[in-house]
Protein backbone atom coordinates (compact mmCIF):
# COMPACT_ATOMS: atom_id res chain seq x y z
CA UNK A 1 0.00 0.00 0.00
CA UNK A 2 0.95 3.59 -0.93
CA UNK A 3 1.50 5.17 2.64
CA UNK A 4 2.55 8.86 0.71
CA UNK A 5 5.86 8.01 3.05
CA UNK A 6 9.07 7.81 0.95
CA UNK A 7 12.00 6.38 2.50
CA UNK A 8 15.40 7.82 2.05
CA UNK A 9 18.78 6.99 3.35
CA UNK A 10 21.04 9.02 5.22
CA UNK A 11 24.33 10.39 4.63
CA UNK A 12 26.51 8.95 7.56
CA UNK A 13 28.77 11.90 8.00
CA UNK A 14 27.11 14.71 10.15
CA UNK A 15 30.14 16.46 10.26
CA UNK A 16 32.98 16.65 7.71
CA UNK A 17 36.35 16.90 9.94
CA UNK A 18 40.07 16.61 9.41
CA UNK A 19 39.32 13.10 8.61
CA UNK A 20 37.08 12.86 6.58
CA UNK A 21 38.22 11.35 3.24
CA UNK A 22 38.51 14.18 0.33
CA UNK A 23 36.08 12.72 -2.07
CA UNK A 24 33.30 12.91 0.79
CA UNK A 25 34.31 16.45 1.17
CA UNK A 26 34.14 16.83 -2.98
CA UNK A 27 31.25 14.91 -3.29
CA UNK A 28 28.74 17.36 -4.12
CA UNK A 29 31.54 18.45 -6.62
CA UNK A 30 31.77 15.42 -8.22
CA UNK A 31 27.98 15.26 -8.47
CA UNK A 32 27.70 18.65 -10.06
CA UNK A 33 30.09 17.17 -12.45
CA UNK A 34 28.27 14.53 -13.48
CA UNK A 35 25.19 16.27 -13.95
CA UNK A 36 26.31 19.18 -16.25
CA UNK A 37 28.67 16.78 -18.25
CA UNK A 38 32.05 17.90 -17.35
CA UNK A 39 33.29 15.03 -18.37
CA UNK A 40 33.12 16.30 -21.73
CA UNK A 41 35.49 19.34 -21.29
CA UNK A 42 38.94 19.11 -21.04
CA UNK A 43 40.00 20.97 -17.48
CA UNK A 44 42.92 22.16 -16.13
CA UNK A 45 43.63 23.22 -12.57
CA UNK A 46 46.53 25.63 -13.27
CA UNK A 47 46.90 26.14 -9.08
CA UNK A 48 46.06 23.29 -6.25
CA UNK A 49 48.20 23.15 -3.40
CA UNK A 50 49.86 20.02 -1.30
CA UNK A 51 50.88 20.55 2.10
CA UNK A 52 54.97 19.92 1.51
CA UNK A 53 55.30 20.19 5.49
CA UNK A 54 53.37 16.88 5.74
CA UNK A 55 56.46 15.30 4.01
CA UNK A 56 59.23 17.46 4.97
CA UNK A 57 61.43 14.81 6.86
CA UNK A 58 61.71 13.47 3.31
CA UNK A 59 62.48 16.58 1.26
CA UNK A 60 65.02 17.41 3.53
CA UNK A 61 67.18 14.91 2.07
CA UNK A 62 67.13 16.44 -0.93
CA UNK A 63 69.04 19.36 0.20
CA UNK A 64 72.87 18.99 -1.60
CA UNK A 65 74.84 20.88 0.66
CA UNK A 66 75.75 17.76 2.59
CA UNK A 67 76.00 20.17 6.23
CA UNK A 68 72.69 21.69 5.76
CA UNK A 69 71.13 18.69 4.94
CA UNK A 70 72.92 16.50 7.92
CA UNK A 71 71.60 19.30 10.06
CA UNK A 72 68.09 19.31 8.62
CA UNK A 73 67.94 15.47 8.96
CA UNK A 74 69.04 15.62 12.76
CA UNK A 75 66.70 18.74 13.62
CA UNK A 76 63.58 16.65 11.92
CA UNK A 77 64.39 13.81 14.10
CA UNK A 78 64.93 15.48 17.23
CA UNK A 79 62.62 18.67 17.12
CA UNK A 80 59.99 19.44 19.60
CA UNK A 81 57.33 22.19 18.49
CA UNK A 82 59.56 23.98 16.21
CA UNK A 83 58.20 24.62 12.61
CA UNK A 84 60.03 22.44 10.15
CA UNK A 85 63.93 23.26 9.59
CA UNK A 86 64.68 26.19 7.27
CA UNK A 87 61.39 27.48 6.24
CA UNK A 88 60.15 31.03 7.76
CA UNK A 89 56.25 30.37 6.87
CA UNK A 90 54.37 32.92 7.94
CA UNK A 91 52.25 34.14 11.08
CA UNK A 92 49.07 33.90 9.02
CA UNK A 93 48.93 30.45 8.51
CA UNK A 94 47.90 30.17 11.93
CA UNK A 95 44.44 31.11 11.11
CA UNK A 96 43.97 30.20 7.54
CA UNK A 97 41.55 27.68 8.30
CA UNK A 98 38.85 30.12 10.03
CA UNK A 99 39.22 28.70 13.49
CA UNK A 100 38.52 25.68 12.25
CA UNK A 101 35.61 26.18 10.40
CA UNK A 102 37.41 24.70 6.88
CA UNK A 103 38.74 21.64 8.35
CA UNK A 104 40.45 20.48 4.63
CA UNK A 105 42.34 23.63 5.14
CA UNK A 106 43.35 22.58 8.72
CA UNK A 107 44.77 19.14 8.25
CA UNK A 108 43.99 16.31 5.69
CA UNK A 109 44.24 13.28 8.10
CA UNK A 110 41.93 10.87 6.08
CA UNK A 111 43.36 6.85 5.70
CA UNK A 112 45.57 6.48 2.94
CA UNK A 113 45.94 2.67 2.09
CA UNK A 114 47.61 2.59 -1.20
CA UNK A 115 50.96 2.22 -0.42
CA UNK A 116 51.72 2.20 -4.37
CA UNK A 117 52.67 5.88 -4.74
CA UNK A 118 53.35 8.67 -2.27
CA UNK A 119 50.31 9.54 -0.09
CA UNK A 120 50.11 13.28 -1.87
CA UNK A 121 49.79 11.31 -5.35
CA UNK A 122 46.79 9.57 -3.76
CA UNK A 123 45.13 12.95 -2.02
CA UNK A 124 45.58 14.89 -5.50
CA UNK A 125 43.84 11.76 -7.54
CA UNK A 126 40.62 12.27 -5.04
CA UNK A 127 40.60 16.06 -5.75
CA UNK A 128 41.16 15.91 -9.70
CA UNK A 129 38.91 12.96 -9.68
CA UNK A 130 36.12 14.62 -7.80
CA UNK A 131 36.54 17.45 -9.27
CA UNK A 132 36.66 16.05 -12.81
CA UNK A 133 40.56 17.96 -13.53
CA UNK A 134 42.30 16.40 -16.73
CA UNK A 135 45.53 17.81 -15.16
CA UNK A 136 46.40 19.38 -11.98
CA UNK A 137 49.22 21.83 -11.23
CA UNK A 138 50.56 21.88 -7.70
CA UNK A 139 52.28 24.11 -5.72
CA UNK A 140 53.70 24.06 -2.13
CA UNK A 141 52.27 25.96 0.78
CA UNK A 142 54.72 27.34 3.13
CA UNK A 143 57.76 27.59 0.82
CA UNK A 144 55.68 30.72 -0.95
CA UNK A 145 57.31 32.48 1.74
CA UNK A 146 61.06 31.81 1.33
CA UNK A 147 61.27 34.70 -0.98
CA UNK A 148 61.67 36.82 2.28
CA UNK A 149 64.00 34.15 4.12
CA UNK A 150 66.52 35.95 6.35
CA UNK A 151 69.07 33.28 4.80
CA UNK A 152 68.88 34.04 1.33
CA UNK A 153 70.84 31.02 0.32
CA UNK A 154 67.76 28.40 2.02
CA UNK A 155 65.70 29.86 -0.76
CA UNK A 156 68.10 27.92 -3.25
CA UNK A 157 68.85 24.90 -0.73
CA UNK A 158 65.40 24.10 0.02
CA UNK A 159 63.57 25.34 -3.90
CA UNK A 160 66.53 22.50 -4.97
CA UNK A 161 65.54 19.60 -2.57
CA UNK A 162 61.77 20.63 -2.94
CA UNK A 163 62.02 20.24 -7.04
CA UNK A 164 64.07 17.40 -6.50
CA UNK A 165 61.47 15.27 -4.34
CA UNK A 166 58.72 15.97 -6.33
CA UNK A 167 59.93 15.08 -9.10
CA UNK A 168 60.43 11.73 -8.30
CA UNK A 169 58.10 11.46 -5.71
CA UNK A 170 55.08 12.57 -7.43
CA UNK A 171 54.76 13.96 -11.00
CA UNK A 172 56.90 10.56 -12.52
CA UNK A 173 53.84 8.43 -10.38
CA UNK A 174 51.24 10.53 -12.30
CA UNK A 175 51.17 12.25 -16.23
CA UNK A 176 48.13 14.18 -14.60
CA UNK A 177 50.47 16.25 -12.01
CA UNK A 178 52.40 18.92 -13.04
CA UNK A 179 54.20 22.09 -11.56
CA UNK A 180 55.99 25.05 -12.43
CA UNK A 181 59.39 24.29 -10.69
CA UNK A 182 60.66 26.59 -7.74
CA UNK A 183 63.02 29.34 -8.78
CA UNK A 184 65.19 30.40 -6.03
CA UNK A 185 64.54 34.15 -7.35
CA UNK A 186 66.59 35.92 -4.45
CA UNK A 187 69.75 34.62 -6.50
CA UNK A 188 69.35 34.45 -9.89
CA UNK A 189 72.64 32.59 -10.93
CA UNK A 190 70.78 30.00 -9.14
CA UNK A 191 67.70 30.09 -11.18
CA UNK A 192 69.56 29.72 -14.57
CA UNK A 193 71.37 26.38 -12.64
CA UNK A 194 67.47 25.18 -11.76
CA UNK A 195 66.26 26.30 -15.43
CA UNK A 196 69.26 24.31 -16.74
CA UNK A 197 68.20 21.09 -14.80
CA UNK A 198 64.62 20.96 -14.84
CA UNK A 199 63.71 22.38 -17.61
CA UNK A 200 63.26 19.36 -19.64
CA UNK A 201 62.59 17.42 -16.51
CA UNK A 202 59.21 14.92 -16.71
CA UNK A 203 55.83 17.15 -15.51
CA UNK A 204 57.82 20.44 -15.16
CA UNK A 205 55.74 22.80 -17.53
CA UNK A 206 57.04 26.22 -16.30
CA UNK A 207 58.89 28.00 -13.54
CA UNK A 208 57.35 29.57 -10.31
CA UNK A 209 58.43 32.80 -8.70
CA UNK A 210 57.17 33.46 -5.11
CA UNK A 211 55.72 36.81 -5.05
CA UNK A 212 56.59 37.84 -1.79
CA UNK A 213 60.23 39.14 -2.06
CA UNK A 214 61.17 42.96 -1.89
CA UNK A 215 63.54 42.70 -5.22
CA UNK A 216 62.39 44.29 -8.25
CA UNK A 217 61.62 42.01 -11.11
CA UNK A 218 62.81 44.64 -13.33
CA UNK A 219 66.70 44.45 -12.29
CA UNK A 220 69.15 43.34 -14.98
CA UNK A 221 70.50 40.28 -12.92
CA UNK A 222 66.81 39.11 -14.05
CA UNK A 223 67.17 39.42 -17.79
CA UNK A 224 68.98 36.04 -18.12
CA UNK A 225 66.77 34.01 -16.78
CA UNK A 226 63.82 35.89 -18.71
CA UNK A 227 65.51 35.28 -22.14
CA UNK A 228 66.39 31.58 -20.78
CA UNK A 229 62.22 30.82 -19.87
CA UNK A 230 61.92 33.01 -23.45
CA UNK A 231 63.94 30.25 -25.79
CA UNK A 232 62.69 27.38 -24.14
CA UNK A 233 59.06 28.23 -24.51
CA UNK A 234 58.34 27.93 -20.62
CA UNK A 235 56.18 30.18 -18.88
CA UNK A 236 56.68 32.09 -15.98
CA UNK A 237 54.50 32.09 -12.98
CA UNK A 238 54.06 34.96 -9.89
CA UNK A 239 52.52 33.31 -7.09
CA UNK A 240 51.21 35.65 -5.14
CA UNK A 241 51.35 35.26 -1.12
CA UNK A 242 50.61 37.40 1.91
CA UNK A 243 53.22 38.65 4.22
CA UNK A 244 51.86 39.65 7.49
CA UNK A 245 55.25 41.43 8.64
CA UNK A 246 54.95 43.90 5.54
CA UNK A 247 55.38 47.19 7.24
CA UNK A 248 52.16 48.52 5.74
CA UNK A 249 50.47 44.89 6.75
CA UNK A 250 51.13 45.61 10.50
CA UNK A 251 48.60 48.04 10.36
CA UNK A 252 46.16 45.21 9.86
CA UNK A 253 44.89 43.22 12.47
CA UNK A 254 42.18 40.97 11.08
CA UNK A 255 43.40 37.70 8.91
CA UNK A 256 40.97 38.40 6.05
CA UNK A 257 42.17 42.05 5.68
CA UNK A 258 45.23 41.05 5.74
CA UNK A 259 45.14 38.18 2.84
CA UNK A 260 42.83 40.45 0.77
CA UNK A 261 45.17 43.48 0.80
CA UNK A 262 48.60 41.27 0.67
CA UNK A 263 47.33 38.26 -1.29
CA UNK A 264 47.25 40.84 -4.35
CA UNK A 265 49.57 43.69 -3.44
CA UNK A 266 52.43 41.48 -4.43
CA UNK A 267 51.33 40.88 -7.67
CA UNK A 268 50.61 44.22 -8.32
CA UNK A 269 53.85 45.95 -7.33
CA UNK A 270 55.22 43.12 -9.87
CA UNK A 271 53.15 43.56 -12.58
CA UNK A 272 53.58 47.33 -12.53
CA UNK A 273 57.29 46.98 -12.64
CA UNK A 274 56.77 44.44 -14.92
CA UNK A 275 55.02 46.97 -17.40
CA UNK A 276 56.41 49.98 -16.88
CA UNK A 277 59.94 48.67 -17.51
CA UNK A 278 58.85 47.46 -20.58
CA UNK A 279 59.44 43.58 -20.09
CA UNK A 280 56.85 42.79 -22.40
CA UNK A 281 58.69 44.56 -25.22
CA UNK A 282 62.18 42.82 -24.02
CA UNK A 283 60.88 39.54 -24.00
CA UNK A 284 57.72 39.21 -26.47
CA UNK A 285 57.74 35.18 -26.40
CA UNK A 286 57.89 35.22 -22.56
CA UNK A 287 54.65 33.73 -21.25
CA UNK A 288 53.56 35.56 -17.47
CA UNK A 289 51.32 33.68 -15.66
CA UNK A 290 49.62 35.87 -12.54
CA UNK A 291 48.67 33.33 -9.77
CA UNK A 292 46.31 33.57 -6.85
CA UNK A 293 45.45 37.07 -6.58
CA UNK A 294 42.33 36.84 -8.21
CA UNK A 295 40.93 39.17 -11.23
CA UNK A 296 39.20 42.00 -9.51
CA UNK A 297 42.87 44.17 -9.21
CA UNK A 298 43.48 43.97 -12.37
CA UNK A 299 41.05 46.13 -14.31
CA UNK A 300 41.87 48.73 -11.47
CA UNK A 301 45.54 48.54 -12.30
CA UNK A 302 44.89 48.89 -15.65
CA UNK A 303 43.05 52.27 -15.05
CA UNK A 304 45.84 53.54 -12.90
CA UNK A 305 48.53 52.74 -15.41
CA UNK A 306 47.09 53.96 -18.02
CA UNK A 307 46.15 56.97 -16.82
CA UNK A 308 49.86 57.93 -15.13
CA UNK A 309 51.72 56.57 -18.93
CA UNK A 310 49.45 59.02 -21.31
CA UNK A 311 50.90 61.50 -19.16
CA UNK A 312 53.93 60.25 -18.39
CA UNK A 313 55.06 58.48 -21.20
CA UNK A 314 58.30 59.78 -20.77
CA UNK A 315 59.43 57.33 -17.82
CA UNK A 316 57.93 54.32 -19.53
CA UNK A 317 60.15 54.48 -22.98
CA UNK A 318 59.79 51.20 -23.86
CA UNK A 319 56.54 51.06 -24.31
CA UNK A 320 54.35 51.51 -27.42
CA UNK A 321 50.72 50.90 -26.49
CA UNK A 322 48.92 51.61 -23.31
CA UNK A 323 50.22 49.12 -20.27
CA UNK A 324 46.37 47.84 -20.08
CA UNK A 325 47.05 46.68 -23.82
CA UNK A 326 49.72 44.37 -22.38
CA UNK A 327 47.97 43.42 -19.60
CA UNK A 328 45.45 42.27 -21.58
CA UNK A 329 48.05 39.41 -23.42
CA UNK A 330 49.41 38.02 -19.83
CA UNK A 331 47.40 34.93 -18.47
CA UNK A 332 45.53 34.97 -15.00
CA UNK A 333 44.87 32.55 -13.08
CA UNK A 334 40.96 32.80 -12.03
CA UNK A 335 40.95 31.97 -8.31
CA UNK A 336 40.06 33.70 -6.02
CA UNK A 337 36.93 34.47 -8.37
CA UNK A 338 35.49 37.47 -6.55
CA UNK A 339 31.78 36.54 -8.14
CA UNK A 340 29.89 38.78 -5.72
CA UNK A 341 29.87 41.96 -8.34
CA UNK A 342 28.27 40.17 -11.25
CA UNK A 343 28.85 43.82 -13.25
CA UNK A 344 32.22 44.01 -12.54
CA UNK A 345 33.03 40.80 -13.01
CA UNK A 346 31.66 40.99 -16.57
CA UNK A 347 33.48 43.83 -16.93
CA UNK A 348 36.61 42.40 -15.72
CA UNK A 349 36.57 39.21 -18.21
CA UNK A 350 36.09 42.07 -20.77
CA UNK A 351 39.15 44.17 -19.79
CA UNK A 352 41.19 41.06 -19.21
CA UNK A 353 40.51 39.11 -22.50
CA UNK A 354 39.21 36.39 -20.37
CA UNK A 355 38.42 34.04 -23.11
CA UNK A 356 42.12 34.10 -24.45
CA UNK A 357 43.81 35.18 -21.02
CA UNK A 358 42.10 33.45 -18.11
CA UNK A 359 42.75 30.01 -17.01
CA UNK A 360 40.67 27.99 -14.31
CA UNK A 361 42.21 27.24 -10.92
CA UNK A 362 41.36 25.60 -8.03
CA UNK A 363 43.73 26.60 -5.38
CA UNK A 364 42.21 22.87 -3.56
CA UNK A 365 42.56 22.17 -0.44
CA UNK A 366 42.62 25.51 0.53
CA UNK A 367 39.51 27.60 1.94
CA UNK A 368 39.06 29.73 -0.54
CA UNK A 369 39.21 26.90 -3.17
CA UNK A 370 37.16 26.99 -6.53
CA UNK A 371 35.27 24.54 -8.05
CA UNK A 372 34.96 24.39 -12.00
CA UNK A 373 31.54 25.40 -11.60
CA UNK A 374 32.63 28.68 -10.67
CA UNK A 375 33.30 29.31 -14.28
CA UNK A 376 30.51 27.24 -15.83
CA UNK A 377 27.73 28.11 -14.18
CA UNK A 378 28.71 32.44 -15.50
CA UNK A 379 25.55 33.66 -16.99
CA UNK A 380 27.72 36.12 -19.49
CA UNK A 381 29.79 33.57 -21.31
CA UNK A 382 29.42 31.67 -24.17
CA UNK A 383 30.19 27.85 -24.17
CA UNK A 384 33.79 28.26 -25.76
CA UNK A 385 34.91 30.77 -23.78
CA UNK A 386 34.30 28.70 -20.45
CA UNK A 387 36.16 25.82 -22.16
CA UNK A 388 39.02 28.48 -23.01
CA UNK A 389 38.92 29.11 -19.71
CA UNK A 390 38.48 25.65 -18.05
CA UNK A 391 41.29 23.98 -20.30
CA UNK A 392 41.79 25.29 -23.41
CA UNK A 393 43.84 28.41 -23.11
CA UNK A 394 45.70 25.90 -21.15
CA UNK A 395 46.59 23.55 -23.12
CA UNK A 396 47.98 25.83 -25.42
CA UNK A 397 50.29 27.45 -22.72
CA UNK A 398 51.32 24.72 -21.48
CA UNK A 399 51.78 22.28 -24.02
CA UNK A 400 49.12 19.85 -22.67
CA UNK A 401 47.68 17.02 -24.93
CA UNK A 402 43.80 17.42 -24.35
CA UNK A 403 42.21 13.67 -24.82
CA UNK A 404 41.02 12.31 -27.63
CA UNK A 405 37.67 11.68 -25.82
CA UNK A 406 36.69 14.88 -24.53
CA UNK A 407 34.60 17.38 -27.17
CA UNK A 408 36.14 20.49 -28.43
CA UNK A 409 34.62 23.24 -30.13
CA UNK A 410 36.52 25.21 -32.95
CA UNK A 411 37.62 28.03 -31.41
CA UNK B 1 3.93 16.75 -1.82
CA UNK B 2 5.81 13.55 0.04
CA UNK B 3 7.14 13.61 3.31
CA UNK B 4 10.63 11.34 3.96
CA UNK B 5 10.71 9.46 6.79
CA UNK B 6 13.47 10.87 8.89
CA UNK B 7 13.64 9.50 12.19
CA UNK B 8 12.51 9.51 15.86
CA UNK B 9 12.45 12.72 17.75
CA UNK B 10 14.22 10.81 20.19
CA UNK B 11 17.07 10.20 17.86
CA UNK B 12 18.13 13.85 18.10
CA UNK B 13 19.73 15.06 20.74
CA UNK B 14 19.82 19.43 21.43
CA UNK B 15 22.15 20.46 18.51
CA UNK B 16 21.83 17.63 16.38
CA UNK B 17 21.23 16.59 13.21
CA UNK B 18 20.79 14.32 10.36
CA UNK B 19 21.47 14.23 6.82
CA UNK B 20 19.31 12.48 4.50
CA UNK B 21 19.51 11.82 0.06
CA UNK B 22 16.53 11.15 -1.31
CA UNK B 23 17.68 10.79 -5.53
CA UNK B 24 19.42 14.43 -5.75
CA UNK B 25 18.03 15.69 -3.13
CA UNK B 26 20.13 16.00 0.12
CA UNK B 27 18.44 17.82 3.12
CA UNK B 28 19.83 18.65 6.54
CA UNK B 29 17.64 18.07 9.47
CA UNK B 30 18.65 20.08 12.73
CA UNK B 31 17.06 20.47 16.01
CA UNK B 32 18.02 23.74 18.08
CA UNK B 33 16.05 24.86 21.37
CA UNK B 34 13.44 21.53 21.34
CA UNK B 35 12.14 22.87 17.54
CA UNK B 36 13.39 21.52 14.33
CA UNK B 37 14.51 22.76 11.28
CA UNK B 38 15.66 21.24 7.66
CA UNK B 39 17.77 22.80 4.67
CA UNK B 40 18.83 21.96 1.47
CA UNK B 41 22.36 20.48 2.21
CA UNK B 42 23.72 23.01 -0.52
CA UNK B 43 25.10 25.89 0.16
CA UNK B 44 24.58 29.21 -1.78
CA UNK B 45 28.05 30.06 -2.40
CA UNK B 46 29.15 27.41 -4.36
CA UNK B 47 27.04 24.09 -3.66
CA UNK B 48 29.09 22.83 -0.58
CA UNK B 49 27.50 20.69 1.95
CA UNK B 50 26.49 23.32 4.29
CA UNK B 51 24.67 20.65 6.43
CA UNK B 52 27.80 18.86 7.06
CA UNK B 53 29.79 21.56 8.62
CA UNK B 54 30.32 22.65 12.02
CA UNK B 55 27.53 24.11 14.50
CA UNK B 56 29.00 27.56 16.21
CA UNK B 57 27.39 30.33 17.70
CA UNK B 58 27.60 33.80 15.73
CA UNK B 59 30.70 35.42 16.53
CA UNK B 60 30.06 38.87 18.85
CA UNK B 61 31.97 41.72 19.26
CA UNK B 62 31.41 43.50 22.60
CA UNK B 63 32.29 47.24 22.69
CA UNK B 64 32.36 49.16 25.97
CA UNK B 65 29.48 52.23 26.64
CA UNK B 66 32.53 54.63 25.08
CA UNK B 67 32.60 52.18 22.04
CA UNK B 68 35.81 50.46 22.65
CA UNK B 69 36.43 46.91 21.78
CA UNK B 70 36.20 44.57 24.61
CA UNK B 71 36.93 41.34 22.60
CA UNK B 72 34.75 38.59 20.85
CA UNK B 73 32.26 36.23 22.30
CA UNK B 74 30.08 33.40 20.92
CA UNK B 75 26.15 34.17 20.93
CA UNK B 76 23.64 32.80 23.12
CA UNK B 77 21.02 33.38 20.77
CA UNK B 78 21.99 32.94 17.73
CA UNK B 79 23.52 29.18 16.54
CA UNK B 80 25.11 28.79 12.85
CA UNK B 81 25.84 26.43 10.72
CA UNK B 82 29.41 26.88 8.56
CA UNK B 83 29.85 25.62 5.27
CA UNK B 84 33.00 23.21 5.46
CA UNK B 85 34.10 24.17 1.72
CA UNK B 86 34.67 28.00 2.29
CA UNK B 87 33.03 29.06 5.80
CA UNK B 88 29.90 30.51 4.80
CA UNK B 89 27.71 30.69 7.36
CA UNK B 90 23.99 30.46 8.01
CA UNK B 91 21.64 31.11 11.17
CA UNK B 92 20.69 27.54 11.80
CA UNK B 93 16.66 29.00 12.58
CA UNK B 94 16.58 31.18 9.33
CA UNK B 95 18.41 29.60 7.15
CA UNK B 96 19.75 33.46 6.57
CA UNK B 97 23.47 34.38 6.04
CA UNK B 98 24.17 36.73 8.98
CA UNK B 99 25.82 39.62 6.65
CA UNK B 100 23.26 39.51 3.43
CA UNK B 101 19.22 37.85 4.61
CA UNK B 102 19.05 37.57 1.00
CA UNK B 103 21.82 34.75 0.99
CA UNK B 104 19.60 32.04 2.47
CA UNK B 105 19.53 28.56 2.65
CA UNK B 106 16.94 26.45 0.63
CA UNK B 107 14.03 25.74 3.13
CA UNK B 108 11.77 22.60 4.20
CA UNK B 109 8.52 22.26 6.43
CA UNK B 110 9.55 19.41 9.11
CA UNK B 111 6.64 17.45 10.74
CA UNK B 112 6.35 15.67 13.95
CA UNK B 113 3.85 12.83 14.21
CA UNK B 114 3.94 10.34 17.05
CA UNK B 115 7.77 10.71 17.65
CA UNK B 116 8.47 10.41 14.22
CA UNK B 117 10.05 13.07 11.94
CA UNK B 118 9.83 13.84 8.87
CA UNK B 119 10.09 16.76 5.99
CA UNK B 120 8.43 17.55 3.59
CA UNK B 121 9.56 17.95 -0.13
Amino acid sequence: MDTGIEQVKEIPIKQIDVYTDTRDILARARKYAVKNKLEDVFICDIDSHHTETEHWHEIIKFISDPVLRAQAMEYQSSRTGAPPYGLNGDFGLRYQDIGGRVPHQSSRREKVEDTSVHRDVTLARRAYESLGLDYQIIFPTPMLFLGVHPQPEMEVYLGDAYNRWTVENVLKADDKLKIMAYLPFGDPDACMRTIEEFGGAPGVIGFMVTSVRFKPIHHNQYMKIYRALEERGLPIGFHAGYYWQDPSMLQVNRFGSMHALSFVWCNVLHMTNWVMNGLPERFPGLKPVWIESGLSWVPWLMQRLDHTYMMRTSEAPLLKRKPSEYMREMFYTSQPLELDHMKAVECTFDMIDAKNSLLYASDWPHWDFDAPSTIWDLPFLDEQAKRNILGMSASKLFKLKVPATKKKIAA
Amino acid sequence: MAELFVGKETEFGERDRKIIAQGELEIGIFRLDGQFYAWENNCVHQGGPICQGKILGRVEEILGPDKTSKGLKFSETDTHIVCPWHGYEYNIKTGRHPGDRNVRLKPYEVKVKNGDVYVVV
